[in-house]
């Protein structure tokens, strides 16, 4: 069991945990992810590792509510325990100082991004970091990214704070003004598909963290395939980030949908979802 | 006494009821059906059938003792080489092994041993005569065994009662490997597997779950924490996809994903159990092992109209058990032979709709001494499902591999390591089952979990 040592809401639909796994924690590096399991009969999902406390043995966790188990989980407080939680998966971030990298952050993307760019910004780089939400209300994480930044720039989409628009639209912008030497985009499939398509004429390096669904994180199943270039490659263990450039977006966004009428049947059938009185 | 020339028939659901649920299929043999099949052992002198089972089950004496009704005799004779007798029973494919060395396999169909097996391995279970297991001395050295499959688990059990002090690291949230994700229900109930796996904590060995070695810990990293050996069992966990076009369409699986999903998450419960299953009406199983078989008889228990074999080669090439096919046929799984797919098309909106097959006629025997299999020109033709399920094979899971330096390879990825012991080129790293074979079985899996532990045992008493 694994003990949730604190929880704070970052938004109305956004929570983040401290869960206690020391010797997760031991190992955990930016861009890797964690797979968790509730109870006796949950699924297991993966979620991206904000943040780790190598002394305290903590790992953080941001995770958004959309369905059955991201509703049940929100629903625990602190002191509850999690059945299960494996990790450090996934292939770490490959930090180096490229000189000026902008990071793109969209919804709640922004929590895995944050301990990418603190490691880019340790290892030497300027730092452009793009921030965005459906609006204020939604936008995580905007202190603790402005701290890791040289400078930080905000989109809403509905301009309820910062630029009114898409953070592709600011993006835009920093590439016609400056040389760029890499990009680091996370959020949801959508905006990293753009951001890509927006990156693409000026020819600057595009990381993308892929998020399909999974079942064990090890490369056992194959349920997280992507096709990057020519080849199907596992996000668990060749990923999550890849080049976003070469990825088949279209056939990502799909196999994203494969279990959409069964999520909401979980979530119909479902004790918590909903149901536990705290939604 | 005149020979029976036929087996005792296995007791088993109804086809037609079965394949509405996941109990198991084959119900086991009563008292009086073992006794008779016991009886038609004329056991022999020279123990043909012996020599075909990987462990050396001494089949004749366990026999012997169940027609003198002595169960419990019988299962102890069979545990002094077998842990899991209520497993192999199920699983073994005994026509390749002891059975195809059975005396009155000459003649009519060999004795039954595996049904025996089970007979007797399920009477101590219900009886619940398990001896309490007898924990040996500490000799103070220690062992991280990684997989908690048939190899690590047979390993780590024999080590335990040499008295070392075992530590099991499991990558999912289960031990069992295979015979908890992989092997359906309705063929191993997971009931029995978990009550070996008890029994195994029982004797004192730590089971880990949730440990991925590679991610978590690496085998250097268990050298340098104090292990004073290492044994790798990881499987072949990596499952291979075809590489034609149209293979990362919605409603393409891999067996492992399709059955996992299934067998570790419980999806045939879902929604009381949260991880779903889409399986459409059509459903074709590419290749016609055990796996495909699995999976072909799960797609009809869950909901599939029809479901298919689909196999490059001919029927008497099929590599699954006899009686896997046999179920298999009938409840209604439909062959297509000398077939396999070329390209899978999709809906606009990304489902599978259907793939084009291309039919083949066999040739020349290959290396494998089977006929191989060549495409017909021109054979073509469109084949509508809505469901594709690839269980052409698995490799080995290269996250071990590639974390330890310093053990050497296969080209396929496999780990190499001595026959009998599981030395591998790594001091004091020992390794064995689908690891080090391939895609192998069940009882191979444990005797080399067995051989190493022993090899393991020797070389902490000769290390200072
Ligand atoms: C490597 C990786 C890292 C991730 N990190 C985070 C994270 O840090 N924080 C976070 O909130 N989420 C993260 N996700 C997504 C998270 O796993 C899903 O939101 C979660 O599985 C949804 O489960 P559910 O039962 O609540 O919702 P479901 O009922 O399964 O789904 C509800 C809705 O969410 C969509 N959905 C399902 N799976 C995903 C997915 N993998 N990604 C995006 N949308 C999905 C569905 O299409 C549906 O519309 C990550 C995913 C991956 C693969
Ligand atoms: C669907 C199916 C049906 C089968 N049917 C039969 C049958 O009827 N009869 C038969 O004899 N054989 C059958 N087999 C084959 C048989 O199950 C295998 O040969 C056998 O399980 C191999 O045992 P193993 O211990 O080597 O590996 P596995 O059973 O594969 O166990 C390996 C374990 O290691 C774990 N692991 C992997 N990587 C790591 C890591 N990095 N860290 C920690 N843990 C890790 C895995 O999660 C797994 O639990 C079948 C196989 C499948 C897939
Ligand atoms: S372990 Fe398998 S091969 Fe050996 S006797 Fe039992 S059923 Fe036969
Ligand atoms: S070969 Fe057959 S008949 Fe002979 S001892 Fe073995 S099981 Fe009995
Ligand atoms: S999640 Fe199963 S292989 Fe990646």
């Amino acid at each position: 069991m694994y003990r949730i040592v604190a929880k704070k809401v970052l938004a109305p639909t956004i929570k983040l945990f401290e869960v206690k796994a020391p010797k997760v924690a031991a190992k955990a590096q930016a861009g890797q992810f964690i797979i968790l399991r509730v109870d006796e009969k949950g699924e297991r999902i993966p979620l991206t590792i904000a943040d780790f406390n190598r002394e305290a043995g903590t790992i953080t966790t941001i995770f958004q509510e959309v369905g059955y188990t991201t509703k049940q989980l929100g629903c625990l407080e602190e002191g509850d325990s999690i059945l299960d939680f494996v990790g450090p998966l996934g292939k770490p971030t490959e930090i180096e100082n490229y000189g000026r990298v902008v990071c793109v952050g969209g919804g709640v993307g922004i929590a895995p991004l944050y301990p990418i760019t603190r490691a880019l910004k340790e290892a030497g780089n300027e730092i452009i970091s793009i921030i965005g939400a459906r609006s204020k209300d939604l936008l995580i994480l905007e202190e603790e990214m402005e701290a890791v930044s040289d400078k930080l720039l905000v989109a809403t989409d509905d301009g309820s704070y910062g630029h009114k628009g898409f953070v592709t639209d600011l993006l835009k912008q920093v590439l016609d003004e400056q040389e760029v030497q890499h990009i680091w985009a996370i959020g949801p499939g959508i905006m990293m598909k753009v951001v890509s398509e927006t990156t693409r004429p000026y020819k600057v390096p595009t990381i993308v963290s892929m998020n399909p669904i999974m079942v064990d994180g090890t490369g056992m199943c194959g349920a997280c395939r992507v096709s990057v270039g020519d080849e199907t490659k596992f996000a668990c263990v060749d990923g999550p980030e890849f080049d976003g450039h070469l990825i088949d977006w279209d056939l990502a966004l799909r196999r994203m949908n494969i279990y959409k009428d069964e999520e909401k049947r979980a979530e119909a059938a479902g004790s918590c979802g909903g149901g536990c009185g705290c939604h | 006494m005149s020979l029976v020339l036929e087996k005792t028939p296995m007791p088993s659901q109804d086809p037609k009821e079965r394949i509405k649920n996941f109990d198991e299929v084959a119900t086991g043999y009563t008292k009086e059906m073992a006794l008779k099949e016991a009886d038609r052992c004329i056991q022999c002198k020279k123990e043909p059938c012996r020599q075909g089972c990987p462990v050396e089950v001494d089949i004749p004496a366990f026999i012997a003792k169940i027609k003198e009704e002595d169960f419990e005799g019988a299962i102890k004779k069979i545990k002094e080489k077998n842990n899991l007798p209520a497993i192999c029973g199920r699983v073994c494919p005994q026509e390749n092994q002891c059975e195809k060395y059975c005396t009155l396999g000459k003649k009519g169909e060999p004795v039954g041993i595996g049904r025996l097996e089970r007979f007797v391995a399920d009477w101590q279970l219900e009886t619940g005569r398990i001896e309490e297991p007898q924990i040996p001395e500490s000799t103070g050295k220690k062992v991280a065994v990684v997989g908690a499959g048939p190899a690590g688990l047979t390993a780590a059990a024999d080590l335990a009662r040499m008295g070392h002090q075992v530590t099991v690291f499991e990558a999912l949230h289960v031990a069992g490997g295979v015979l908890m994700y992989g092997i359906p229900e309705f063929r191993l109930p997971k009931e029995i597997v978990q009550r070996e796996i008890d029994y195994i904590r029982k004797l004192g060995v730590d089971i880990q779950t949730n440990s991925v070695i590679g991610k978590i810990d690496t085998v250097d990293d268990l050298l340098e924490q104090g292990y004073d050996a290492v044994f790798i069992g990881t499987g072949a966990g990596l499952p291979y996809f075809m590489n034609i076009p149209g293979e990362n369409y919605n409603g393409v699986y891999s067996a492992n994903e399709f059955l996992t999903r299934t067998n570790l998450m419980k999806a045939y419960k879902f929604p009381e159990y949260i991880t779903p299953i889409k399986v459409g009406k059509r459903v074709a199983v590419i290749g016609a092992g055990n796996v495909a078989m699995d999976a072909a008889r799960t797609a009809l228990r869950l909901g599939a109209e029809e479901s298919y074999i689909v196999y490059r080669r001919a029927a008497e090439q099929m590599p699954a058990r006899k009686e896997e096919i046999e179920h298999a046929e009938e409840e209604g799984v439909q062959f297509k032979l000398l077939t396999s797919p070329i390209e899978i098309h999709g809906t606009e909106d990304g489902w599978v709709k259907g793939m084009t097959c291309i039919k083949y006629e066999l040739g020349e025997p290959d290396e494998s001494g089977r006929r191989r299999p060549i495409p017909i020109e021109g054979s073509e033709f469109f084949m509508e499902v809505d469901t594709i399920v690839m269980a052409i094979g698995q490799g080995p899971n290269p996250l071990v591999p590639s974390t330890t330096p310093g053990l050497e390879l296969k080209p396929k990825g496999t780990i190499v390591a001595e026959e009998g012991t599981g030395k591998t080129t790594k001091e004091g790293v020992f390794a064995g089952g689908d690891i080090v074979t391939g895609a192998a079985t069940v009882i191979l899996a444990m005797g080399a979990g067995k051989n190493a532990a022993k090899a393991i045992d020797e070389y902490l008493r000769n290390k200072k």
